[in-house]
């Protein structure tokens, strides 16, 4: 059974209010909470009880896992090794997430290590939300792993959220992909006070006519700091895009880092970067509309978020 | 009623008071659909962002309704019943047309409501309401758009900066239909700067401000024969030719 501070993290990672639907494996303080599987999607404890697999049947559609985990205990650090085998011809949605509430004076961390095998054919829509709670002074901390390895054809577009409350995060995000793959990526994030994240993606187009598009929108307040690193690499005739825009405020820092790398004379690559504090002009439409400075700035903010 | 009195504007200008608003005064009064005119550089759209409060004067006060705004922000002004359509419409990645004319009207209004405000500035509401506002909309869509958020604020006082500036010709046409309209419904005081003589064809009294100052003002009738054909609207045409 969860607590109340773990319904609320699930439902701040994962939009549940209850056990959902489908195939899920809720992870609580380090141990199972809750697991069910269906006809086509199976989930499997690791033997090691390193993690779990998922493993989805060919021509699985219009299904969803949800694979959420709550920390409330402090001091707790695990690393969990999750693989999905995402058959051919699918269509499913997969939510993950992590939230941790930490009212200790210790460190809470989670690395989550999640690699994705999908088949040809396959799309798959995959969401995973960071949230961060608690007032005690141990840091929340979250290190994903992510790596993606595409078969031809198949369309996987990713998002990853973290809006508040993690105090370190370095994600690492790695794709292959095969010809006609396409792997789509939106990232929001939001740092306050000293957190610090990092994102780095690196994508590697090794199939003909595959194609990526990295794009990332953050807001940097108070002294907090982001990295954001994009890599794609272009190996045959194939299109890449990466994109970085963040609204700086206050004391922050962002430092954005774009990387092409063209093997091949037909790979058509771009990256788009721009880094700036919110336009006056925004700010003074908002207050002629009846808004104070403070209102302006939190809707600007938000709709840069959404 | 809106009163100007005595107002200044300066700026520094290679390391120099440059009068832009010169000791300006002007009275307005309530239900007017007033047109202010006037050469380039001379202070109009300066008038407009004074009077919301975007610039502030360097002396002089104005009185809205009885009270004195002069110290006001923008915010308070909005507030009190102060609405303004800039001349080029601001961008917003991510905010969308419907959260902009909720944030307008001050209230969470259904999409049925927002639908109205964007056909009476001649947008097929269907299209618009989920788009955001924008780089990817035309300069015609954004202009009417701004011309829906002011409607949609329902104040006393609507101000609009050259609203025909940065639009393309057909746009234009459709422009003065929205405006026509805006004269026919809207209860209350509207002041539109422009340079168009359509537009200063629909006005009940016309301003023409020169060199920061009044230089006429009165009913359509008595000063539209007088600004036409002047060194100054000659000027103005051949201006807008190079």
């Amino acid at each position: 059974m969860l607590d109340q501070i773990q319904k609320q993290l699930l439902y701040e990672v994962a939009d549940l209010h209850k056990m959902p639907e489908g195939a899920y494996n809720i992870r609580a303080n380090g141990g199972l909470a809750a697991r069910n599987t269906t006809a086509n999607i199976d989930i499997v404890s690791k033997e090691n009880g390193s993690g779990i697999d998922i493993k989805i049947k060919d021509g699985t559609k219009n299904e969803s896992v949800h694979i959420p985990v709550v920390l409330s205990q402090s001091g707790l650090k695990e690393t969990v090794y999750n693989d999905f085998y995402i058959g051919e011809d699918c269509d499913v949605v997969i939510v993950a997430g992590c939230g941790i509430d930490n009212c200790g004076v210790q460190d809470s961390e989670h690395d989550g290590i999640h690699r994705f095998y999908v088949g040809k054919n396959s799309r798959v829509r995959y969401v995973e939300k960071h949230y961060g709670s608690g007032d005690g002074s141990g840091k929340r901390i979250l290190n994903p792993v992510t790596e993606v390895y595409q078969q031809e054809g198949s369309y996987v577009d990713m998002e990853m959220v973290q809006i508040k409350g993690v105090d370190s995060t370095i994600r690492t995000t790695k794709a292959e992909l095969a010809a006609g793959a396409t792997m789509i990526v939106h990232e929001r994030l939001m740092t306050h006070g000293t957190q610090s994240a990092t994102s780095v993606y690196e994508v590697a187009l090794n199939g003909e006519d595959s194609s990526t598009d990295v794009i990332s929108r953050s807001v940097a307040k108070d002294e907090s700091e982001q990295i954001f690193e994009a890599s794609i690499i272009g190996n045959t005739v194939c299109h890449g895009h990466a994109e970085c825009d963040a609204i700086i405020m206050d004391k922050a820092h962002v430092v954005a880092v774009p990387k092409l790398d063209a093997n091949c004379v037909d790979a058509a690559l771009i990256h788009e970067a721009a880094i700036g504090k919110i336009a006056g002009d925004q700010l003074i439409k908002l207050m002629s509309l009846g808004l104070t400075e403070a209102e302006a700035e939190e809707q600007i903010v938000s709709g840069f978020l959404r | 009623m809106l009163e100007i009195k005595n107002i200044s504007y300066e700026v520094e200008e290679n390391s120099a008071e440059k009068s832009i608003i010169d000791n300006l005064s002007l009275t307005i009064g309530d239900g007017k659909f007033v047109v202010i005119t006037g050469p380039n550089g001379g202070g109009k759209s300066t008038l407009a962002k004074l009077i919301m409060g975007i610039y502030r004067t360097n002396s002089g006060s104005i009185i809205y309704d009885g009270t004195d705004i002069t110290e006001m922000s923008i915010t308070e002004r909005a507030r009190l019943g102060i609405s303004f359509a800039f001349q080029q419409p601001v961008h917003f990645k991510g905010i969308k047309v419907i959260d902009l004319l909720r944030l307008a009207s001050g209230s969470n209004i259904s999409v049925t409501e927002a639908c109205e405000y964007l056909s009476k500035v001649g947008l097929c509401a269907r299209d618009y309401i989920d788009r955001e506002v924008n780089a990817s909309l035309s300069g015609g869509e954004l202009k009417r758009i701004e011309i829906a958020t002011v409607l949609a604020r329902g104040t006393k006082l609507i101000i609009f900066d050259e609203p025909e500036a940065g639009i393309d010709l057909w746009s234009f046409q459709n422009l003065i239909r929205v405006f026509e309209n805006i004269r026919e419904s809207v209860n209350g005081t509207v002041v539109i700067i422009s340079h168009q003589e359509r537009i200063i064809n629909i006005a009940d009294d016309i301003v023409v401000i020169e060199n920061g100052k009044v230089k006429l003002q009165g009913p359509k009738d008595e000063i539209l024969p007088a600004i036409m054909h002047t060194p100054a609207a000659v000027n103005e045409a051949c201006s807008k030719l190079s």
